[in-house]
């Protein structure tokens, strides 16, 4: 059910976070205002702010937590990995949207940098929330080769250009989480509705030509919850830092659905 | 042990873009119309009982705050309409991408208001004439 207030416990505006002082002699001045919440600690999340001199940071919102990490709170915690885009691990809250803070520019943000890690999920600390579920829906979608017939002798499985082309964008995912928690049917129903992220999953497996479990997928998907509580908001593909768009293959594995004898 | 982890803010957070205003609109108007048919059917009743319940159902319609509520339901037929035909034309494939989206929503407020306009025109000369 719909949930619209977080639960009391989880409210991050009931304690003051800490303001940490500006940087002296800084002309250039970016306020970033961070969710934190320590497990160790018995309090409520709150937001700490964290004056950065831009002529002494990287210019993407990853320098900024780098540099706060290195040179001024140790404490603050985040997933990273590659900086590049390619890994989906710091994908968080910034700016109202869902995104990778190694690819969103800080001049990108007009005033304070706000912050907050992925909407609707556990939080384990600071920007690091608990992916478990989200990976066990990717999983029950089986995305990997699924054949009867016999592996060819000798060579691949090949496909066609124009084959290849339909898997080339949805294969592009990088499991950041980014769509499935910006979408308010996600945050509502995230325990029966299997999200953006594993139904574009799904998709990336039911058009592809050398797949042959195309039937036993739309089968599994054909639930109330699990495929329909997509109601095409279209946050989801707003969202994708790597510009796909689940929205158009969920919708296309709903006219599957309704096409199929 | 650790406290029990917190959940993420998600509504309060998350920045309005036009995609949630759309949907929350599309479904808020659809609420408002369900409701709107318990005024239609008292109207209907009080046809059927005869002139005088009639006449006093008309008077509240014809108030100043009955406008107001027959311009709210003019708007909201409008939109959910307009809005209705935008998800079935998602649901064929169609505008599924960013941009095509985002004219299609554009489309929707616009058509939408062009028949408020023209509905509430058409509402006040009707009502001129009689």
């Amino acid at each position: 059910m719909a949930e619209f207030t977080l639960p009391a416990a989880s409210r991050y505006k009931d304690i003051p976070g800490t303001h940490h002082p500006a940087p002296a002699g800084a002309t250039r001045v970016v306020n970033f205002r961070i969710y934190r919440f320590d497990p160790d600690q018995p309090n409520k999340p709150r937001i700490d702010h964290y004056p950065i001199d831009m002529d002494r940071c990287g210019p993407m919102v990853l320098d900024a937590l780098l540099k706060i990490k290195n040179e001024i709170d140790p404490s603050l915690t985040f997933r990273r990995s590659c900086r590049e885009g390619i890994c989906g691990s710091c994908s968080m809250n910034i700016d109202g949207v869902n995104t990778l803070a190694c690819t969103k520019a800080i001049a990108d943000v007009k005033g304070d940098v706000k912050i907050f890690p992925l909407p609707h999920m556990p939080v384990m600390k600071d920007l690091v929330t608990d992916l478990t579920k989200f990976y066990e829906q990717y999983a029950s979608v089986k995305p990997w080769l699924q054949t009867d017939s016999e592996a060819p002798v000798g060579r691949e499985r090949l496909q066609s250009k124009e084959q290849q082309e339909k898997v080339d964008r949805p294969s592009a995912c990088i499991l950041c989480a980014c769509c499935s928690t910006s979408c308010p049917s996600y945050w509502w129903n995230s325990d029966q509705y299997l999200g953006p992220a594993a139904l574009l999953a799904s998709y990336r497996w039911i058009v592809d030509s050398r797949d042959e479990a195309q039937a036993s997928r739309l089968d599994q998907l054909d639930d109330a919850f699990k495929l329909y509580r997509c109601h095409t908001i279209m946050n989801c593909t707003e969202a994708c830092p790597k510009d796909l768009n689940p929205a158009k293959a969920i919708a296309d594995i709903k006219k599957m659905m309704a096409e199929r004898p | 042990m650790n406290a029990p982890r917190p959940l993420s803010p998600h509504l309060s957070v998350y920045r309005f873009a036009h995609t949630m205003l759309l949907s929350v609109l599309h479904r808020a108007t659809g609420i408002v119309l369900t409701v709107a048919l318990l005024g239609v059917v008292s109207w209907l009743l009080a046809l059927a009982v005869g002139p005088t319940p009639y006449a006093q159902v008309m008077v509240l319609w014809q108030s100043p705050l009955g406008w107001l509520v027959r311009v709210g339901l003019l708007a909201s037929i409008a939109y959910h309409l307009c809005a209705g035909i935008r998800h079935l034309v998602f649901d064929s494939g169609y505008a599924l991408e960013k941009a095509a989206a985002r004219r299609a929503g554009q489309w929707v407020v616009g058509v939408a208001m062009l028949l408020t306009v023209l509905s509430v025109v058409w509402m006040c000369c009707a009502g001129a004439a009689s």
